[in-house]
């Protein structure tokens, strides 16, 4: 403990004695370092909660960038869309700043509140998650075309023209249950109950100035060989993901995902666009394809991930090679071979999902909960536009749901999530 | 409702039952009795008072709904229905703590059943309900009126042996605001006459009761709670307010669509959340 943190702590009126107290260190006098300290006094309530850096698969909340983007895809989403209520710009801003310190914890891997004596009131947090690690949890905040239409908000003028409802795609059958929403939360973590946990008691935190409009709970599951996480297959038991963004690039990042100045609306430096398509796949029919006419329609080998024709997943796509017949390799219709012709790159990170069963059908509510990041919306726009009505994918899979946030950008300290929206001019 | 005595006797039972096995192996469990009286006299003696009223008018509501079918009043029994139980769903934490007469006063059919029991066990306001809306009929339902009144009766003379606690009061606030989420919201409460938002109203009336009666101290604790509280209570009225007949009653839920459910139950649940916080008074 610096001499500086111990002033600082005394001003606060705790005696160190107390603290070891409440700590649990008393007897033993092990150290507290500096990183525990905050945790201890945000116990206390006595400062906005920082990342705590000794938490155990902890990832940090404050940064350039919001979490949940550049990080890893874990194993687990929970998705939720929300609208908002409340009448007032300073309420939505008054929400964005009271989530920013449970945000925090969240992802510290602690609880919401501190439990308290008093058993006459439920719990500050609604402790499933007691137990667990912090998982690598991320949460990630954006804001829907949606919420600038309420002018009650005074937003309007702030709303950077490209954040607008995506256009109708071809062969989309998109219901209301599963699209747009003014506010999203991305709840990513390698535990199932942890994401879960995170949205429900930033909701719960919400109750009365939000209202849920739709959520998805998906997850990945990663082969591992040699120790190394391969790509994961989504229920068509392809390969997603093997020609992907670079997040460890800066490069790429900057040039692809990450808003730059001048590109968007000030508020959106530094932030992202999040396509969310929630896109069921037609399981029974695509287990009655053969295995040659799925792997045409992928333009992929199915078992080893390989572009058609080659070997190894990470195989450059032979776009021009052609069979004796004289026919391509990779069809013309594939679902490869469209997206790399669009010329267009984005950030995926989706997540299969099963939603029990389809009433009008009696077939799975299953498929994909595509999740893309661009710094502007029209990369996604052109690459799903190239698929159109050619895709060969199109016959086993159907857009239900649709919707575009504008993430914003990274939290410093003493800030909070979205504070450029409230602030710029 | 039954149900949920029921339920609550089996919790008790649980809890009896798995105390025998955890011996002194919770040392966290909150405190809650302690003090649990202090200072609130005054609120749990008012709270009482309240309860006594609504059932005088229970009882004498139920006499004229009794009356009516005895007498093959139809559409005068219809009428009295939804009225008169609504007296009984504002007290519904203290009337429904005997767990013998609240079911033969108020059990559905489903309840019943769930106990394994036949319809011959079925006594009570809503078999009256299914020979008014679904037989459309007075008839063979003299002997249950009759019944019905002697225990609405009984409820009442009970009612003044039970001892409020200011936790009877706090449980009991967000406990009909449960019942409005759980079943009138959906309908499941009268699934013949489809009067569920007369119950739905009584329910929150009852918890608003509470509320006024807790609301200084509460200010003495937090003043925003409070404010948040009076506005929630007046937006859920309001919202209610929207589905009046026009004669001092409710329209049928069958008229309800799916957004003006969704609307109120989302507002139950925006009162629910700040209503569970009227404990910190006992800190």
């Amino acid at each position: 403990m610096t001499e500086q943190k111990e002033e600082k702590f005394y001003e606060k009126k705790i005696s160190r004695r107390q603290m070891l107290k409440y700590t649990g260190a008393g007897a033993a006098g092990i150290a507290i370092g500096a990183s525990g300290l905050g945790g201890i006094l945000n116990v206390f309530g006595m400062t906005a909660p920082d990342d705590d850096e000794s938490a155990i698969n902890k990832l940090n909340f404050y940064g350039a960038h919001q979490s949940g983007i550049a990080n890893e895809v874990p194993t687990h989403v929970y998705f939720a869309s929300l609208n908002v209520v409340v009448k007032t710009s300073k309420e939505l801003q008054d929400l964005f700043k009271a989530w920013t310190p449970l945000a925090v914890r969240l992802m510290n891997g602690e609880p919401v509140g501190d439990s308290s004596p008093n058993g006459f009131v439920p719990a500050k947090d609604t402790g499933e998650s007691k137990g667990l690690d912090a998982s690598n949890l991320t949460i990630t905040f954006g804001v829907g075309p949606s919420l600038f239409d309420k002018s009650e908000l005074g937003l309007t003028h702030k709303r950077p023209s490209e954040l607008k409802q995506l256009p109708h795609f071809p062969k989309d059958q998109l219901e209301d249950a599963y699209s747009d929403g003014d506010i999203c939360i991305q709840a990513c973590a390698d535990d199932p109950q942890v994401a879960f946990h995170a949205v429900r008691n930033l909701i719960r935190a919400a109750s009365g100035k939000v209202t849920m409009k739709w959520s998805q709970a998906g997850f990945n599951s990663y082969p591992m060989k040699k120790n190394k996480k391969q790509t994961p297959r989504n229920l068509f038991a392809f390969k997603d993901g093997s020609v992907n963004i670079n997040t460890k690039s800066k490069k790429d990042m900057n040039d692809t995902v990450w808003v730059q100045p001048g590109e968007s609306a000030t508020w959106m430096t530094g932030g992202s666009y999040l396509v969310a398509r929630r896109i069921q796949m037609h399981l029974e029919t695509w287990d009655r394809t053969a295995l040659g006419e799925q792997e045409a329609t992928f333009g992929r080998h199915r078992d080893s991930g390989a572009p058609l024709g080659l070997n190894h997943e990470l195989d450059d796509l032979a776009l021009d090679r052609k069979e004796a017949s004289g026919e391509l390799t990779i069809p013309a219709d594939s679902h490869g071979r469209l997206a790399r012709e669009s010329g267009e790159r984005i950030l995926r990170r989706s997540f299969s999902y099963s939603s029990g069963v389809l009433d009008s059908t009696g077939t799975f509510d299953a498929g994909l909960l595509f999740i893309s990041f661009q710094k502007h919306p029209k990369q996604f726009i052109k690459i799903q536009n190239s698929f159109g009505r050619v895709d060969k994918l199109n016959e086993y899979i159907t857009h239900r749901g649709s919707a575009l946030f504008a993430c914003f950008p990274g939290i410093q300290k003493g800030s909070y999530i979205g504070e450029a929206l409230f602030t710029s001019l | 409702m039954k149900k949920t005595a029921m339920l609550s006797t089996l919790l008790a039972v649980g809890i009896i039952l798995s105390s025998c096995n955890t011996i002194e192996n919770d040392t966290s469990a909150p405190q809650e009795n302690a003090d649990s009286s202090i200072g609130l006299q005054e609120e749990t003696d008012a709270y009482k008072q309240f309860a006594l009223e609504q059932m005088d008018q229970f009882v004498m509501e139920t006499e004229k709904f009794v009356t009516a079918v005895k007498n093959g009043e139809l559409e005068e029994a219809k009428t009295i229905y939804p009225l008169a139980r609504m007296y009984f769903e504002r007290s519904e934490p203290i009337a429904e703590s005997f767990g013998d007469l609240d079911p033969r006063i108020d059990a559905r059919l489903a309840d019943i059943q769930d106990e394994g029991l036949g319809e011959e066990n079925w006594s009570g306001y809503h078999k009256i309900e299914y020979g008014l809306w679904v037989e459309n009929t007075t008839e063979g339902y003299e002997d249950i009126a009759d019944q019905l009144l002697k225990d609405a009766k009984e409820l009442r003379a009970r009612v003044e042996t039970v001892e409020v606690t200011p936790d009877l009061m706090i449980t009991g606030s967000v406990d009909l605001l449960n019942e409005v989420s759980t079943s009138k919201i959906t309908g499941e409460e009268e699934i013949y006459s489809h009067t569920d938002l007369y119950d739905f109203k009584a329910n929150i009336e009852g918890a608003e009761k509470i509320f006024e009666i807790l609301k200084d101290k509460i200010a003495a604790k937090d003043a925003d709670l409070v404010n948040e509280l009076t506005t929630n209570f007046s937006s859920i009225n309001e919202l209610l307010a929207k589905y009046e007949d026009g004669n001092g009653g409710y329209i049928s839920y069958l008229e309800l669509t799916k957004e003006d459910t969704k609307a109120l139950s989302e507002a139950v649940n925006h009162l629910g959340e700040p209503l569970s916080q009227m404990g910190i008074i006992m800190e």
